[in-house]
């Protein structure tokens, strides 16, 4: 791993709201305008060479952070540095240049590949706008990156519709991975799979990055998956990250009352561990209106009146491990 | 297969065949399944997409899909609910048996509110008067945790969120106090923690009805927290069944212990994971023996004869010709 204090991707405070359509009557009468606050000031580094995972419920903008890192959509505020360029300055040949650098692998690969178009022409596509190679040696580039990733060679002329679920997400890797990507950032792409197409595709990732020297982002709902590629983990409620760690640190001893209740919700595979107590209480509150203070407080067994009021400040307990609140669960 | 029903038990399935046709010919979502539940019991179907396990959770009400051809027999209290006439069925489903669905949007009716579909369900399955049932009403959303029963009797779905609205759907299944709640992947578009909520209520109101459950899952961790037994099925066929424990420490076909191989352990080191090779067959194009032959790596020349279901051990089955051989694998791993 790389030297931390010189980290390959840098983000820092960034915010994104997506304002709610508004009735002229509501705008006569001079309301405001209502908005989703889906990223409120979310700051975190990534090491060359390391996988960080981000995890949370639906809702919480895992999703919106992913997006916001390959510039799908802007954000209000904050910087996003890679490799010491300022990402949101980029133009042109270096924005282009920035999104071969760092690609994005979606959840659902039927409806990001283009149902017309062979296997062979979506990936001779993304070689050729970036020109990678040679046109001669297009084929060529493109047998050995279905090799990579599993798939027979006859793959290339066949459409997207003739695959199986787990196949379709190996072609949405080889579409990254052919314009030799130095980060990959996978939003969610095992969570369509059946649990065995899974396994293959986790494997797959976890060979590739370890082969190709992959930094990688890997954002999911599943704790499971998430604790098994990840080496440090980032957990995300209502737009912030509300702790941060190793990934053993944070599974073994979570600091923020919300991942306690994240993991404990997780259904575990050992039937010993039964449990008929709710691992949390009462709902996520919805984005347009965010609880003040700690926004976790009105979920959280703990809260007390400060947590209704102020929002809790990072804190950290060991090396690299950070938390977001008042009252941080200690351990011996 | 040769069981002797137990006093306990609530509901049989035997031999069921589910057939639908195909461009290419008929084709059997469901190929022979049978299985028991028991009273008060929580019984698990785990499968992938594709296994047949909501097919056969359907099937037991009789709702497979138009065009499906459905033999073998169903038995609830003494009678083959597969010979009923239509209207006799009316008397069972929803009633007797109720059932509840993966996305309760698309399951509650958008336009009536939640009070009204709750008393439509009451008007039809029992003989309370309009004041009872509107009691019987703001009592049931109390007992599926609703806050504010007797308000939010009067709001509409869309009011609701995805966890309150599971609630609803539970709370009008169980209007008619059935014996028996068939459940179809009831907490997997839910978060976990909503999904953890929702599945302790059905635990909790199960030992509060003495109900009997089936729940449909794909999520073996879900299994390992709700059921007590299980039923694995793949590729139609149910290859392996028994007491959650038994199954999970000592699988007794190769599907079971692929499956559970496949999942992420926390205690285990960060070994390979070790994936089930290939993916399952179509449902058009079955290899004739058994199911799992070209994914296993137990496979041997035997295994192009259909295996039988055997009786490993008091209640634990399964349909593999080297069953021995792979719980010595699990015992290993």
């Amino acid at each position: 791993m790389d030297d931390p204090d010189n980290p390959l991707l840098q983000v820092s405070g960034i915010h994104k709201s997506f304002p709610m359509p508004m009735s002229i009557l509501a705008r006569v009468r001079g309301r405001e305008r209502a908005a989703v606050k889906a990223l409120r000031g979310v700051t975190f580094s990534v090491r060359r060479g390391e996988t960080l995972g981000i995890v949370g419920e639906s809702g919480c903008g895992k999703s919106t952070l992913a997006r916001a890192l390959v510039r799908l959509l802007t954000i209000d505020d904050g910087r996003i540095i890679f490799d010491g360029d300022d990402v949101l300055s980029l133009k042109g040949a270096d924005l282009r240049q920035y999104n071969r650098r760092v690609q994005l692998v979606f959840q659902d690969p039927f409806s990001s590949l283009n149902p017309r178009m062979t296997v062979g022409q979506t990936l001779r596509e993304a070689l050729a706008v970036h020109n990678i190679c040679a046109p001669s040696s297009i084929p060529q580039r493109i047998a050995d990156l279905l090799v990579l990733v599993g798939l027979p060679r006859d793959a290339a002329d066949r459409f997207p519709f003739e695959f199986s679920g787990g196949q379709r997400q190996r072609i949405g890797i080889a579409r990254a991975l052919s314009v030799e990507p130095e980060c990959l950032i996978a939003d969610e792409i095992v969570s369509a799979l059946d649990v065995s197409i899974q396994a293959q595709i986790i494997n797959l990732l976890m060979d590739l990055q370890a082969r190709l020297k992959l930094t990688l982002i890997f954002v999911s709902h599943d704790l499971r998956v998430v604790r098994y590629v990840s080496h440090r983990v980032a957990v995300m409620y209502l737009g912030k990250i509300v702790e941060i760690g190793e990934t053993e640190n944070l599974f073994r001893q979570p600091i923020h009352p919300y991942t306690s209740a994240l993991l404990a919700a997780a259904p575990d595979l050992d039937p010993a561990k039964k449990s008929t107590v709710d691992a949390v209480q009462g709902e996520l509150p919805s984005a347009l209106n965010v609880p003040m203070g700690c926004s976790f407080h009105p979920r959280c067994p703990k809260a007390v009146d400060l947590c209704r009021t102020h929002a809790p400040a990072e804190i950290q307990t060991a090396e690299g491990h950070n938390a977001a609140c008042h009252l941080p669960n200690t351990y011996p | 297969m040769n069981t002797i029903t137990s006093p306990d038990t609530l509901l049989e399935v035997r031999d069921l065949r589910v057939r639908f046709a195909t461009a290419n010919g008929s084709a059997a979502a469901v190929d022979g399944a049978s299985f028991d539940i028991r009273r008060r019991e929580v019984l698990g179907i785990v499968g992938e997409s594709g296994s047949g396990k909501s097919v056969t959770l359907r099937s037991i009400l009789r709702l497979s899909a138009i065009g499906g051809e459905v033999s073998g027999s169903v038995i609830w209290a003494g009678r083959d609910l597969m010979s009923l006439s239509e209207r006799e069925m009316r008397t069972i489903r929803g009633r007797e048996i109720s059932m509840i669905f993966q996305e309760p949007m698309t399951a509650l009716n958008p336009v009536l509110t939640v009070g009204e579909q709750i008393r439509d369900n009451l008007e039809e399955h029992t003989t309370l008067n309009a004041e009872q049932r509107r009691q019987r009403a703001v009592e049931l959303l109390e007992l599926v945790g609703i806050a504010d029963p007797d308000k939010r009797i009067h709001d509409y779905p869309h009011e609701f969120s995805g966890g309150m609205r599971q609630r609803v759907m539970i709370a009008i299944a169980l209007a008619s106090s059935p014996k028996l709640l068939l459940a179809d992947e009831p907490t997997t578009a839910l978060d976990v923690t909503i999904q953890d909520q929702v599945l302790k209520l059905i635990l909790r109101l199960r030992d509060e009805l003495d109900m009997g459950v089936i729940l449909v899952t794909h999520d073996l961790g879900v299994v390992a927290q709700t059921c007590d037994r299980v039923v694995v099925m793949y590729a139609g066929r149910v290859v392996e069944s028994g007491p959650v424990v038994d199954v999970f420490a000592r699988p007794q076909h190769a599907y079971t212990l692929g499956l559970l191989n496949s999942v992420p352990l926390a205690h285990k080191s960060k070994k390979t994971l070790q994936p089930i090779p290939g993916t399952p067959p179509d449902i058009g194009d079955r290899p004739p023996g058994c199911p799992f032959a070209p994914r296993c790596s137990f496979a041997t020349d035997e295994c192009d004869s259909q295996p039988p279901m055997k009786q490993v051990s008091e209640d634990h089955r399964a349909a593999c010709w080297h069953h021995e051989k792979v719980a010595e694998g699990s015992r290993a791993a």
